[in-house]
């Protein structure tokens, strides 16, 4: 990342970038309350400062982060694409913010706006019903494989079932999702063209496998072209076919997990419907189930009848998931940017992506296995070390990939453009790669050199934690 | 020139920007002829490599529409809210957000960013999450918390699990009070599904933990106990140190649950023992947002490995100037995978920089002088209503924050629903009790609350 060419204002003489709040004034409080002391704390120290430093604190502190505005951002399977503005205005409507044990009948705008997401997301995923709740995506992982759980503890093949099947590519969260869940995690080794590959497949289910966790397009950028007879595959061993959604972005409009014969599937409303990732979320994981598996989902559903809105509990609801009914705003955002796009928007959205990837992965110098892609691709760095890559590609201004994983792939480095990169950002961004595979090693080892903080020791972090203020080395 | 007027579509003005494809891309045709050509395509339809039986020919019947029109739609819809000012709380409480908490928390490199996975391009997020991080340590007294969980529930749910991965003896209880909001504790049953631990209810009495009562439910398999400060009632417990005590002798670990407006003012929980505190953080930074949370995660430092979700920590880049970074990340699912001490991975981040921003704002003194308001106004407001005839407030006869029951003849829910055509919402609770909420948020309508009650009651 180039500085930025205007003056840094420094305040204090403090070692660092912009001085932690503490360092600018702490300010210690004696309590005096009408409570008896024995009930309250006796002082507390927080920093004391006026608006005006605050505002030019966090604003200081923004100018030292990097956003989708700021620039390209191809991390693979996290779909960071430009948020429309917009939304974050709908969302701040005064009458959005209610509280959650207010009853239905007041909060009809509320309820219209959540099943008409759910309509949506039934439609787009091919599903039957859909509960808003998970609030994120690895949340709608836990959902969707307790619903499968209860489904099978209802058919009597609960303790018999203690098996979840996930492909070695598959994202970290579905072999944690399942763990929580109490199953057991069968990985599935991948085939010799980075799809799943059948026979393995068949030899890894059977009448102890509960579920398999797909993500399709899989983390590599393929379809996996297979997926009704994994599908069959999997149904005739008596378990559930699990879509995870982190990947739907290159599908909208074009395919639906449902058609392919998935049971339960997640979305992820930050990725593939525009709410911004916020630093790390908040995000929302709705996750979408077929009839049979409509009794378990969690409480309250909302349901339309004749124009009014209603929270039901499901028949044999495994319960709650999140203490209310999620995250309501990036919800809220995601129905806005659904219905700003339509139909001709989303399939669109799926096509650019697509052609995204596609192009830069045709502009990039260095092997990039398999193919056609979807709207992700794995390059390899080959001899080089994929993070020493990534930190040089900081210096051309923009956001590298995800690094070294999935490790079928030597030093990966995947790639995930988005529809909202021009070619001309396209091209910067294979300028780049391509740059940093001619460079030294050194000039790698030594990067980044242009950012606001050069090559942070990590190990140390670990072996000599300091997560707070108080802990700081004095 | 004049155009005359019945020339003009309306609607085509309005449709033109998304008559076709997605307004986000930003490509032209001849860009997307030199892409198909560098790909060798001609068109992208050939890129997408699926089988013809599960391609999707349909539609979706979603009309796409201009920004103005999608914004007067929602804008008409969620209007359709009653606008009622609220007294509920239970568990569910918020206080007024500064205007530099939307202001700052906006600017779209921070609500545009990911998590931190290169920190030598995300410093400042990083150090606001590390300030977050230690405002929550001063006020929880423990060494760690974490930079977010989803909301109160799960946040329990998670210390739950991490008293099961920690436990010294064996042991697979949960023990936890009978006030206990009911959907947190559904929460919590499906976060310990996957675990040996059972989640048992214990009685309190005048709604808070009488210590010799909850003894006579302790033995050595217990592995968390956990209550409340103040409760989903209100009440502000008295005895959090001898609970300390008891869980130190029966070896289990002690959560307590709060929020840090309450623990700005209360005891704090290290004091008293706590081993973790957990909560909803979002009463700062947030509105009620119809429930969405900020999970608030504290703990020993002792159980420093066990912590899930994502830990920033202070290191040095590699001229010695201090720098952050995701640290301790061997506990997390992208590496420990099945073994990770928790899923989560996106998490509640953005809701943390807006709930640190909103406490530095208050200040320590801001904050202590809100919680005290917490604590007068509710004493007030029930010292009114119990001069009413036919109400009795408050029930509990303790010290109570922000929260009270009062209980009511003839009918709570007669009542609510009478106080509701005066645009005043509260709990109902089962027929003759009611709860009611009382912060800086809907102060200014506490005399026409009393008021309103006093005339249903005539």
């Amino acid at each position: 990342m180039q500085r930025h060419d205007q003056t840094v204002w420094n305040d204090t003489d403090v070692d660092g970038y912009e001085p932690l709040l503490s360092e600018k004034g702490l300010k210690e409080v004696e309590i005096d309350s009408a409570l008896p002391d024995d009930l309250t704390r006796d002082s507390l120290e927080l920093p004391e400062l006026s608006e005006p430093e605050l505002a030019r604190h966090y604003t200081r502190l923004s100018q030292m982060n990097y956003g989708i505005d700021s620039g390209p951002y191809p991390l693979g399977s996290c779909t960071m694409k430009y948020n429309p503005k917009f939304t974050e205005d709908v969302a701040a409507l005064p009458a959005v913010s209610v509280h959650p044990d207010r009853d239905a009948e007041s909060i009809q705008g509320t309820l219209q706006v959540f099943a008409e997401l759910q309509e949506y997301l039934a439609d787009i995923g091919g599903m039957d019903t859909v509960t808003l709740q998970p609030p994120a995506g690895a949340a709608g992982e836990f959902t969707g494989i307790m619903v499968a759980k209860a489904y099978h503890e209802y058919n009597d093949e609960g303790e018999q079932r203690d098996e979840v099947v996930v492909p070695a590519s598959a994202h970290g969260t579905n072999f944690a999702s399942a763990a929580m869940a109490g199953y057991d995690v069968v990985e599935l080794p991948p085939g010799s063209d980075g799809r799943v590959d059948l026979d393995a497949l068949s030899a890894a289910v059977g009448d102890s496998t509960a579920a398999l966790m797909l993500t399709n397009p899989n983390t590599l950028g393929l379809f996996e072209r297979d997926i009704e007879r994994i599908a069959d595959i999997v149904h005739e061993a008596g378990g559930l076919l699990y879509y995870d959604g982190a990947n739907l972005n290159a599908l909208l409009g074009r395919a639906r997990p449902g058609d392919m014969g998935f049971d339960v599937m997640h979305f992820n409303l930050h990725k593939t419907f525009a709410t911004p990732h916020g630093g790390g979320g908040p995000g929302a994981g709705p996750i979408g189930v077929t009839e049979d598996l409509e009794a378990f989902l969690p409480t309250p559903q909302v349901r339309e009848r004749d124009g009014q809105y209603d929270l039901v509990e499901p028949e044999h609801t495994i319960g709650k998931v999140h203490g209310a009914m999620g995250n309501w705003l990036v919800l809220l955002k995601a129905h806005a940017y659904i219905s700003r796009l339509g139909d001709s928007g989303l399939r669109d959205t799926s096509e650019k992506a697509v052609l995204n990837a596609n192009y830069l992965a045709s502009q990039i110098d260095l092997e990039i296995p398999f193919g056609p892609f979807h709207h992700e691709f794995v390059a390899s760095a080959g001899e080089r070390d994929a993070a020493d890559v990534a930190k040089r590609m900081l210096d051309y201004g923009v956001h590298p990939p995800t690094t070294k994983w999935p490790e079928i792939v030597q030093e990966a480095l995947m790639t995930e453009p988005t529809e909202a990169e021009s070619k001309t950002s396209l091209d910067q961004l294979a300028a780049a790669f391509n740059a940093v595979t001619e460079e030294g090693e050194q000039t790698l080892a030594e990067a980044p050199e242009n950012t606001s903080a050069r090559r942070i020791d990590q190990t140390s972090a670990a072996r000599n934690p300091q997560l707070s203020w108080h802990s700081l080395d004095s | 020139m004049t155009i005359p007027p019945d020339s003009i579509d309306v609607d085509q003005v309005h449709r033109d920007d998304t008559s076709d494809g997605s307004p986000f891309a930003p490509h032209d045709d001849s860009e997307v002829e030199e892409m198909l050509a560098a790909v060798g395509v001609d068109t992208a339809e050939e890129l997408f490599d699926i089988p013809e039986s599960v391609r999707f020919e349909g539609s979706f019947d979603i009309d796409g529409a201009s920004e103005q029109r999608v914004r007067q739609r929602l804008r008409e819809t969620v209007e359709q809210n009653e606008d009622y000012t609220e007294f509920l709380g239970r568990g569910h409480n918020s206080h007024y957000v500064p205007s530099i908490v939307d202001r700052i928390s906006l600017r779209s490199e921070f609500l545009t960013s990911y998590t931190q996975y290169q920190p030598e391009i995300t410093q400042g997020f990083l150090q606001v999450l590390f300030e977050y991080q230690s405002v929550i340590a001063e006020l929880t007294g423990l060494d760690v918390a974490n930079c977010s969980m989803y909301d109160a529930a799960t946040a329990l749910g998670e210390a739950a699990t991490l008293a099961d991965r920690s436990r010294r003896a064996d042991g697979n209880r949960v023990l936890v009070p009978d006030y206990m909001r009911d959907t947190h504790r559904d929460v919590l049953e499906n976060y310990v599904e996957g675990t040996e631990l059972v989640v048992e209810a214990f009685d309190t009495e005048n709604g808070q933990v009488n210590p010799e009562t909850l003894e006579n439910e302790l033995s050595e398999d217990v592995v968390l106990i956990y209550v409340e400060n103040p409760t989903i009632e209100g009440v502000i417990e008295e005895n959090l140190t001898e609970i300390g005590e008891l869980s130190d002798a029966y070896g289990a670990l002690y959560c307590i649950g709060s929020d840090p407006v309450a623990l700005s003012l209360l005891q704090s929980p290290g004091s008293v023992g706590a081993d973790m505190v957990v909560g909803d953080a979002s009463v700062l930074g947030l509105s009620t947002a119809y429930g969405m949370g900020l999970g608030m995660f504290a703990c020993d430092e002792e159980f420093l490995r066990q912590v899930p979700g994502r830990l920033v920590g202070a290191s040095e880049d590699s001229d010695g100037t201090r720098a952050f970074t995701l640290t301790l990340q061997t506990r997390e699912q992208h590496i420990r995978r099945e073994r990770a001490t928790s899923n989560i991975c996106t998490n509640q981040a953005w809701v943390a920089l807006r709930t640190a921003i909103h406490a530095a704002s208050l200040g320590p003194s801001g904050l202590v002088s809100l919680a005290e308001k917490c604590h007068r106004l509710p004493e007030r407001v029930a010292a009114e209503l119990d001069e009413i005839d036919g109400v009795s407030a408050p029930v509990r006869d303790c010290h109570h924050f922000r929260e009270f029951k009062a209980r009511v003849e003839p009918d709570a829910r007669e009542l609510a629903a009478d106080l509701r055509e005066e645009g005043i919402a509260i709990h109902a609770l089962g027929s003759d009790e009611i709860q009611v909420s009382i912060t800086d948020v809907n102060e200014h309508r506490t005399d026409d609350f009393v008021q309103a009650i006093t005339e249903v009651m005539n």
